[in-house]
């Protein structure tokens, strides 16, 4: 086994901090972004845009 | 003044200023609100990206949003040098200073009961994945009809396909057992922990399959015997990797449940 320490930070590390931790405040402008549900559908159409032009590696695994 | 504003973050008050180059999500230079005992840190940004409808257009971009998170991420980090921060999640936004202020006042005593609790604390992330499986043997496909006839090589195909999905669960296993007990070797170390879900890989584009997604909140004086306990975890299971980040800011455990 290999223990990896990235210096550059990763897109995905920030995100899994970014939008399902940081202080959830709602109120005034507030957006509902906030909302973890709606972060996932973002992302997983985020993820399927990736996946049209990058074959996901798992597909023949199922 | 127009544009809305955007919080990066809430901290208590700091002596240090911020690095004079410093710039935050839009561009703009991040600025200190105080309140009483509290100073917010915040970014003036246009209406015309950050209002609700464009905000939302611009969350399913990906470019504009990773260039958003690194910019949120920027500031946080320059402030993780001269104080300890309570992140705020992306994309926070008030209309203008009043709007923060009030905030500020209606959660003063939650921010101030998680600054203490979170003072001097740096989150860590650890992450095991599972190396990718090497490519099935091509020969396992019709090829060898010649030498066995049809039936013959059916049933070794399918005996081959057997063995490969019991060999398959057996990593899978060892792989979940090692990392559960990282996890609570880890967590020993923590003051707490937060299990995150596996990263996708198709966003993460990280070899292999992502098993254990961990957050650990430990104080800055621990953090070095933390990072070596990681390392040393390095001959324990051959066909797994593990990936250390941070420090970060205490993203994972900012909540008031936490």
């Amino acid at each position: 086994m290999t223990v990896v320490e990235r210096r550059e930070v990763a897109l995905v590390d920030l995100l899994d901090r970014l939008l399902a931790g940081g202080v959830v405040i709602t109120g005034d402008l507030t957006l509902r972004i906030a909302d973890v549900d709606l972060v996932r559908i973002d992302l997983n159409a985020l993820i399927s845009s990736v996946n049209e032009n990058v074959p996901a590696p798992w597909d023949d695994l199922l | 003044m127009s544009g809305l504003r955007y919080v990066y973050a809430v901290c208590r008050p700091f002596g240090t200023p911020l690095p004079a180059q410093l710039t935050g999500v839009a561009g703009v230079p991040p600025k200190q609100l105080v309140h009483h005992d509290l100073v917010a840190v915040v970014g003036h940004v246009p209406e015309g990206d950050f209002a609700e409808e464009p905000l939302r257009a611009h969350l399913e971009d990906l470019d504009w949003l990773g260039a958003t998170a690194r910019a949120h991420q920027n500031v946080i980090d320059a402030l993780t040098v001269v104080t300890t921060p309570l992140p705020l999640r992306l994309a926070t936004v008030f209309r203008d200073d009043s709007g923060v202020r009030t905030m500020m006042q209606e959660r003063k005593e939650t921010f101030l009961r998680t600054l203490d609790r979170l003072d001097g604390r740096v989150e860590w992330g650890v992450k095991v994945y599972s190396e990718p499986e090497p490519e099935p043997e091509p020969e396992s496909e019709p090829g060898r009809t010649g030498r066995t006839g049809r039936t013959g090589s059916g049933r070794d195909y399918l005996r081959q396909r057997r063995n490969q999905r019991r060999e398959h669960e057996e990593k899978w296993e060892q792989a979940e057992q090692f990392a559960r007990r990282l996890h609570e070797s880890l967590s020993g170390y923590a003051e707490d922990t937060r299990i995150h879900a596996p990263q996708n890989a198709a966003l993460s584009r990280a070899p292999g399959r992502n098993i254990l997604n961990a957050a650990y909140l430990v104080p800055r004086t621990e953090s070095e015997a933390f990072v070596e306990l990681v390392d040393r975890t390095k001959d324990d299971a051959p066909g797994l990797r593990v990936e250390l980040t941070g420090p970060w800011a205490a993203y994972s455990f900012s909540g008031e449940d936490a």
